[in-house]
């Protein structure tokens, strides 16, 4: 019995955030965000060199082949510095489902290029999660028609993962298919809607009739976004933390005013155990197949909520400087509201987590 | 990350619900309240023989002399709690540690064996009228008269006092000293002259605490745990093991359980309650509290086996635990609606009308054991280094 992360998973923990701390500052993040870029190459080819696009792939494809609990580590780190990069779709989604449900040459074809960074890969698979009436995509044999909407990490990516209305999945190559990009509130992220016309796809062979791999890829970005949410809110907290002892009014530093302090106190009552929760629900991925759905579902949900309260209660320690563009802190508070919509908002995944039980 | 316990644990976890099937059913109720009584007492000397009772008190002091192992208290703590099972008192909690790090030999002979058989029964005098969340401000005192303490003063929120055999007690004894440094920690019989106990019946309907009086009581001067002004840091030994009970995660879990069976059972309208999608959604967010609370406590486990400072993860149990509890409290009373008030008794009580009791009690223990608020600075400037508030009193004798 060790809950607990070991060694090795601390010491990647502490080299990725070590890099992002040097490479990816806040004025990187204003710059992309400002330029319309959401795959900063050099914050990328640092990534690369650290194995991280490859973290989840076999040696053979030429990845690190880590689990899931140091993929939820980096989507953390990735989390905590906003960074302007595609990490969840591109990095554990696609690849996860090129191995699942992917023929060999499939896999010989796009996981070594995906390991390497080379290739960035978006995944929409939206529609099979509070399905709007425009989306669905239908397949006739290798050609696929249709809508696919908040394609994640969609907008520089070299080829697409798109799941049809039965959840059979397809490989679609980017100059086959029409895309707009989506402007959200988060400008460290890319997802863009593509519109098929008896567009050219590959399938995925093993996910034709088992649906299996569409809900499992969901799972793990669930808790990708999961932790990505704890990350973001321990960010905002602990600048919460910083500025409440450096600013003062009254003649004394605010956070020693106990409304101040409580704020601080209920925001890291809170957060805290999230922490856990992602270790936990990221380790069930593989490792408890009867428990790893339900996990994910809860782990998604309860980060979502408890990330709203973080990222509005560290803007509020802020006071009117929380506000401000200058200071930078909404773009921890854009990503938290991001993450709480994208892969299924809270209220829809409670449904889901009610019925995995057997409640309805 | 490996959750799997060695072959060691799951040994010893299979001889505990071994051990529960066997004899679970005839352990008498849980929660008994007051005096343990002669079932309760058979119970416990059954728990002691087999090391699920005083586990790691010495066997000379009446207990079972196991060597510390907190994978396996926990393992007994979670099987009993699933088998809902009465687990044994281990003396008294507070106490009994208390007296094993700071007692005398005489002292450890004198109190602990029959505190360990539930003979001697304990309660706190801490919290005075005037000294809540300010406990460091009490002012019952005792003077030096002789071989003995005179003690004069009142303490109120004294759990359990009208049934106790003994106090474990807060007074000033140094005026003098700063306040955190006149204060000693005093052991005495509940039947010494001059105690007077007037029960305090609370909101539940219940006197579970009392007001207690002093007047020239008189306490023999070797009944001190610790030396005189020494008392605070020695009271901190006690809260110390207070605090965690409260928030326990396994009890958690099997109250959240309870109540997704009492949703599937009660029907309003014709409908189950767990089909109304408003009571639903409500109890999944409670589900999801109750879980992240649950991995919090594998992680502090996981810190206390390895002997290192569990930190923040710790310092939050109290606060989340009280607070979660009361919540899914109040979910059931809500989801049962105008059943939900029914109390104390009636052929319509649902679950023996526990909900509204424990929806009570619970805001009791958000306020007992440490206020939410109190919780709340320790948390910030204990656990982030907030500054402390400015003091702006001396205290007064």
């Amino acid at each position: 019995m060790d809950f607990a992360l070991t060694e090795e998973q601390r010491m990647l923990q502490q080299s990725i955030e070590g890099f992002l701390e040097t490479n990816c500052p806040l004025d990187a993040v204003r710059i992309a965000a400002s330029s319309g870029t959401t795959r900063v190459t050099e914050i990328m080819s640092g990534l690369s060199e650290l194995g991280v696009p490859g973290i989840i792939i076999p040696e053979e494809y030429g990845g690190v082949e880590l689990g899931f609990l140091e993929a939820a580590l980096i989507s953390e780190a990735l989390g905590a510095v906003a960074a302007p990069v595609p990490f969840v779709a591109t990095s554990v989604m696609a690849p996860l489902a090129i191995l699942k449900g992917g023929n060999d040459a499939q896999k010989e074809k796009y996981l070594p290029q995906l390991a390497s960074g080379d290739m960035s890969m978006g995944v929409g698979v939206t529609e099979q999660i509070g399905r709007r009436d425009s989306e669905g995509i239908q397949a006739d044999g290798n050609k696929l028609s249709g809508r696919a909407m908040f394609v994640l990490d969609g907008m520089d990516a070299d080829a697409y993962v798109v799941a049809n209305t039965h959840g059979a999945l397809y490989i679609v190559e980017t100059p086959n298919v029409s895309k707009t990009p989506l402007k959200t509130i988060d400008k460290t992220r890319a997802v863009v809607e593509l519109e098929f016309d008896g567009t050219e796809a590959e399938l995925l062979p093993g996910s034709a009739d088992n649906k299996e791999i569409l809900l499992n890829i969901i799972d793990c970005g669930r808790v990708m976004l999961a932790a990505d949410t704890l990350g973001a809110s321990q960010t905002m907290l602990d600048k919460a933390l910083a500025y409440v002892q450096e600013r003062r009014q009254f003649n004394r530093v605010i956070g020693s005013f106990q409304a101040v302090k409580h704020m601080c106190a209920e925001m890291t009552a809170e957060l805290e155990p999230c922490r856990s929760f992602v270790w936990y629900s990221a380790h069930a991925l593989r490792a408890i197949p009867d428990e790893s759905r339900l996990m994910a579902c809860h782990a998604k949900s309860h980060l979502a909520e408890v990330g709203r309260f973080v990222s509005r209660k560290a803007t509020e320690c802020h006071g009117g400087m929380g506000f401000t563009d200058l200071l930078g802190l909404h773009y921890w508070f854009k990503r938290i509201g991001f993450n709480r919509q994208l892969l299924g908002s809270p209220e829809l995944i409670r449904e889901e987590a009610a019925r995995i039980q057997g409640w309805i | 990350m490996d959750l799997a316990f060695s072959q060691e644990y799951e040994t010893f976890r299979t001889q505990v619900r071994e051990f529960l099937k066997t004899h679970g059913d005839s352990s008498p109720p849980p929660f008994a309240r007051g005096k343990t009584d002669e079932d309760g007492k058979l119970w416990q000397q059954l728990l002691i023989e087999n090391g699920y009772a005083a586990r790691t008190i010495p066997k000379n002091y009446g207990g079972y002399g196991a060597k510390p192992d907190i994978l396996k208290s926990h393992i007994i703590a979670e099987e009993f709690a699933k088998a809902g099972v009465r687990t044994g008192h281990s003396g008294d909690n507070r106490l009994v540690p208390t007296v094993l790090e700071l007692g005398t030999e005489e002292q450890k002979q004198w109190l602990i064996p029959p505190t360990v058989r539930g003979e001697m029964t304990w309660c706190q005098g801490y919290s005075e009228p005037g000294s809540g969340s300010d406990l460091a401000s009490l002012t019952t005192k005792a003077v030096v008269d002789g071989d003995d303490f005179v003690i004069n003063g009142q303490k109120i929120w004294t759990s359990g006092a009208q049934y106790a055999d003994m106090i474990f007690c807060l007074v000033r004894t140094e005026p003098d000293a700063p306040k955190h440094q006149g204060i000693s920690y005093l052991i005495f019989s509940m039947d010494t002259p001059g105690i007077d106990v007037r029960p305090l019946v609370t909101m539940t309907g219940e006197a579970t605490f009392n007001e207690v009086f002093f007047t020239d009581v008189r306490v023999p001067k070797h009944q001190i745990i610790g030396r005189r002004g020494e008392g605070w840091f020695v009271a901190n030994n006690t809260l110390k093991h207070e605090r965690e009970g409260l928030g326990d995660p396994n009890q958690a879990e099997n109250r959240f359980r309870e109540i997704v069976t009492l949703m599937q059972n009660e029907t309003v309208d014709g409908t189950r309650l767990i089909d109304n999608p408003a009571y639903r959604d409500r109890l999944l967010r409670l589900q999801g509290q109750m879980l992240s609370m649950k991995f919090n406590g594998m992680r502090v486990l996981t810190s206390q086996i390895k002997n290192e400072e569990a930190g923040i993860p710790r310092w939050i149990i109290k606060l989340n635990g009280c607070e979660l509890n009361h919540q899914m409290a109040s979910m059931a009373i809500d989801a049962m609606g105008e059943v939900g008030v029914l109390y104390e008794e009636g052929s319509h009580l649902r679950d023996d009308g526990r909900w509204q009791q424990r929806f009570m009690m619970d805001l009791g223990l958000i306020i007992g054991g440490g206020t939410a608020q109190i919780q709340k600075n320790m948390i910030s400037e204990r656990a982030l280094g907030l500054p402390k508030e400015p003091k702006y009193e001396k205290v007064s004798n």
